[in-house]
């Protein structure tokens, strides 16, 4: 079943082109990498699938409907959830209050304002976000502020809160970027423990967590896809070799 | 038409005046960052100089136009060197609210040394005579005020475009971090551009206070006309902050003449309007944001 | 839990006592104090909680005010009448301008909203008829509550009292809730809320709105308080004054913007024996704190009270933390 389908999509700052005429369907529970040299346009197209940013030109269909000019906002609420390049999460508060931000939405409680959040009067959301925690071996640092923790641990909770929101299609850009290997690795196998169901899309430069997980493989090019095929097929293509 | 051409006049030459008042404070926001809240006080200690020094010591309306403004120049300095830079690292938020702090200060210092009462210095003789052209006479000193200002419009577009400090503060204005990368010492920018700011706003207090008068308060109601200037123009257009001065200038003289009660609400209709239409003014380039 | 029920319970007490131990002049001062306290506590709604500065929240307060003193002028002195008057319309004030400064974040919120509310003020100091233009509105009939009229100043301290702990209270579990969490959120990171789907605009104007509306309730008060109200009362050096306050005591906290107007009021009554500079006292005051105490008074306790826990032993958090670590 499709789930994405993105038609000729184009994006232009100024005069200059950074997406030229991409268009590729995505079936529900694909992995895709995708990837490319800097300035191939990566960051920008997964902007445009978030809604962060517009396109020029181009039409993005999601489950069927057009949310070509749909706000961010209302895109993450269709299941379409992004982590980001840089961290970025509350560093002010505590990994505990960041998680529950996500969940209170998921929960419907965010017209909630009469009475405080605390665990007494919102057991499941709790219980929900104590079962993410010990999850991700989160739990005894829960109550600890964000910009305290290391950036390996940043970057885990990003993704973390990511997957709290039960997205339909998940967008991970760099997941991994700035990690040591065992760090890496400990993503790699959470990301290979996601459900079947879900769709993926990762930008990575690290081609071997690419390559453990994506089924598919597209190469971004000076804006252009120059490749969309199995990872194996790509390996092999010398293009490769050239762009990354 | 030969009122509306009058007013006109007035309206023109009121807008240079909000024009060089908020080019000053345009140049601080864009390179330090800073919103100066306290621009409006260092026009009215401009102004307040020139009175002393026009009615006490000199009584020449041309030195106090040199000498108030270093006056300022010198507050500017010392603001800068001893308390904004104390706040550098605390971010902007803070210098803002410093600069609010030093506007409280201004203000009873102000009254405490001139008073309370509205002054005024007279126009001094050499401008205070009037021309006639084309049948229509109008008031010398307002000429010439249009001239002053095209004369700053003009000079600051040719040190941003033509110079080298010009091509530091349109990097500054762009990217406040290219500053640096561009291997200038950036405190001596900071300063600089500070103290500028400072001298033109007590440039606009000598220049204004024949027209505007003198009177408690004032920096408020000037700091109010100079941020909506800013707003409506956009950050980092020289142009934009000249446009958005000779309309709001132009708007507000003929909207005292036309409904005296409605003036301002005409030119915060403007503004309002500008805003919904183009978020970042009229020739702004980008909202910069705190 | 039972801590917070006790800690209001011992407060309203001394509230309901106050009148007995302490001099008519001190129970006037009281009352200005929690007057102001409910101000600044509406303004930290959004400066503290949400992050958005805004100088122009004597707007709300001076539209309170007058809407308070006309409606009673010129329709009945009820109390419940005024207050839900200077509500309603400091709400629908608060909801048009919210419109346009909410396109606007940073500086330029702050900028338009001092634009707006002189514009506020250009308004009450010109509409001579209704609100006495520069003279000011006078002749304002005392309250009416349940048809008897509040002539005592005991009992408009008692009234307001009570108002303020409701108040207090109401503010205290809003900013608790996931409502309010979402708005603390927003004041951290405005971009990743969005892309938890979070409609932020949404909560910015109710924010906006909520604070709009409670500034009005402390405008009204005040004309209870007061029976006049000056064109000042909008006035620019207003929204100041109120920002100075929740700066001073401490954004984003409760308690901050009430210690923050007590410091205030009882400054301005101490100092104005002496001289007539406030506003050099008020600015030079603010400066200090700026830089040295941004975080505000509660601020300065609460580093008091982390250097009196290490000497005493280890403190809530870091045993927690070790209970849930073992």
């Amino acid at each position: 079943m499709k789930i994405l389908e993105v038609e000729a999509i184009n994006k232009s700052f100024g005069g200059l082109e950074i997406l030229k005429e991409v268009s590729f369907n995505v079936n529900q529970g694909e992995r895709i990498g995708i990837i490319g040299p800097n300035g191939a346009g990566k960051t920008t197209f997964f902007n445009l699938l978030t809604g962060d940013l517009g396109p020029s030109r181009g039409t993005i269909y999601f489950k069927g409907s057009n949310i070509t000019k749909e706000p961010n906002y209302k895109r993450s609420r269709r299941g379409i959830v992004r982590t980001f390049q840089k961290n970025n999460l509350l560093d002010e508060l505590s990994i505990l209050d960041n998680l529950l931000l996500v969940l209170q939405r998921k929960h419907g409680l965010k017209h909630t304002w009469f009475r405080i959040r605390k665990e007494k009067y919102y057991k499941a959301l709790y219980e929900e976000a104590e079962k993410l925690l010990e999850t991700w071996g989160l739990t005894v640092q829960r109550h600890v502020k964000v910009k305290n923790l290391s950036y390996g641990e940043q970057r885990q909770i990003e993704i973390m809160l990511g997957i709290a929101t039960d997205p339909s299609m998940l967008l991970l850009d760099e997941p991994t970027a700035g990690m040591s290997q065992s760090e890496t690795d400990y993503i790699v196998q959470l990301l290979a423990k996601l459900p079947k169901e879900l769709t993926v899309m990762i930008i990575e430069h690290d081609l071997e967590v690419i390559f453990g997980l994506a089924e598919r493989m597209i190469v971004l090019h000076d804006g252009h896809v120059l490749i969309d095929d199995t990872p194996e097929v790509s390996k092999s293509d010398s293009i490769r070799w050239e762009v990354t | 038409m030969e009122i509306i051409i009058a007013q006109l006049i007035n309206g023109v030459s009121y807008g240079m005046l909000l024009f060089v008042i908020t080019c000053g404070l345009a140049l601080v926001f864009g390179i330090l960052g800073v919103l100066n809240l306290a621009h409006g006080s260092l026009y009215m200690i401009g102004s307040y100089v020139a009175y002393s020094l026009t009615t006490t010591f000199t009584q020449s309306f041309w030195t106090a136009l040199i000498v108030a403004p270093l006056a300022v120049a010198v507050i500017a300095l010392v603001i800068e060197r001893t308390l904004l830079r104390v706040t550098y690292q605390l971010g902007h938020l803070s210098q803002v609210l410093l600069t609010f702090g030093l506007a409280y200060v201004f203000h009873d210092l102000t009254k405490w040394i001139w008073g309370s009462n509205v002054l005024s210095i007279r126009v001094p003789d050499l401008l205070s005579g009037s021309v006639t052209i084309v049948g229509q006479t109008f008031p010398l000193y307002r000429l010439v005020v249009i001239g002053v200002g095209i004369i700053i419009a003009a000079g600051l577009w040719w040190i941003q475009n033509k110079t080298r400090w010009g091509a530091i503060i349109r990097a500054g204005l762009s990217d406040r971090e290219m500053i640096g990368a561009l291997g200038v010492n950036i405190n001596l920018v900071f300063t600089t551009i500070f103290v500028l700011g400072g001298i033109l706003a007590g440039f606009g207090g000598v220049v204004a206070s024949p027209i505007l008068g003198l009177y408690p308060d004032m920096e408020f109601q000037t700091l109010i006309l100079a941020l909506i200037v800013l707003v409506i123009g956009g950050l980092g257009s020289i142009a934009g902050t000249f446009t958005a001065s000779v309309l709001v200038g132009v708007l507000e003289t003929f909207g005292r003449y036309l409904f005296p009660e409605l003036s301002m609400f005409l030119i915060f209709g403007l503004m309002a309007m500008i805003l919904v239409w183009r978020p970042s003014g009229l020739l702004g380039k980008q909202v910069v944001e705190g | 839990m039972k801590n917070v029920y006790l800690q209001f319970a011992i407060v309203l007490l001394l509230f309901a006592a106050a009148p007995f131990f302490i001099s008519s002049f001190h129970i006037t001062l009281l009352t200005e104090i929690l007057i102001l306290a409910i101000f600044a506590l509406s303004l930290n709604v959004i400066v503290g909680y949400t992050g958005m500065v805004s100088l122009g929240h004597a707007a709300f307060f001076g539209t309170g005010a007058y809407a308070a003193g006309i409606i009673a002028q010129h329709v009945s002195a009820n109390m419940l009448f005024t207050l839900f008057g200077a509500v309603i319309i400091s709400v629908l004030l608060a909801g048009l301008i919210g419109l346009f400064c909410m396109k606007v974040s940073g500086f330029y919120f702050l900028m338009l909203t001092l634009a707006f509310s002189q514009m506020v003020y250009s308004f009450v100091y010109q509409s001579t008829e209704w609100t006495g233009g520069s003279n000011g509105l006078s002749g304002i009939p005392r309250p009416v509550l349940f048809g008897w009229e509040i002539s005592n100043m005991v009992w408009l301290f008692y009234v307001i009292a009570a108002l303020f702990m409701l108040l207090y209270a109401g503010l205290r579990i809003l900013v608790g809730s996931p409502f309010g969490k979402i708005l603390v959120g927003i004041r951290e990171n405005e971009t990743r809320l969005k892309s938890m789907g979070y409609n932020t605009n949404i909560y910015k104007y109710l924010a906006f709105v909520i604070s709009g509306a409670l500034g009005g309730v402390s405008g009204s008060l005040y004309t209870y308080f007061n029976g006049f109200i000056a064109p000042s009362d909008v006035y620019w050096t207003m929204s100041g004054t109120v920002l100075i306050m929740v700066l001073i005591g401490g954004s984003g906290t409760m308690i901050g913007p009430v210690l923050g107007a007590a410091m205030i009021v009882l400054l301005e009554t101490t100092i104005a024996s002496y001289t007539d500079m406030w506003m050099l006292i008020l600015g030079s005051v603010f400066i200090l704190f700026v830089i040295f105490f941004p975080s505000g008074l509660y601020g300065i306790w609460q580093d008091l009270s982390v250097r009196f826990q290490k000497r005493g032993g280890p403190s809530e958090v870091t045993k927690l933390n070790k209970k849930r670590a073992s």
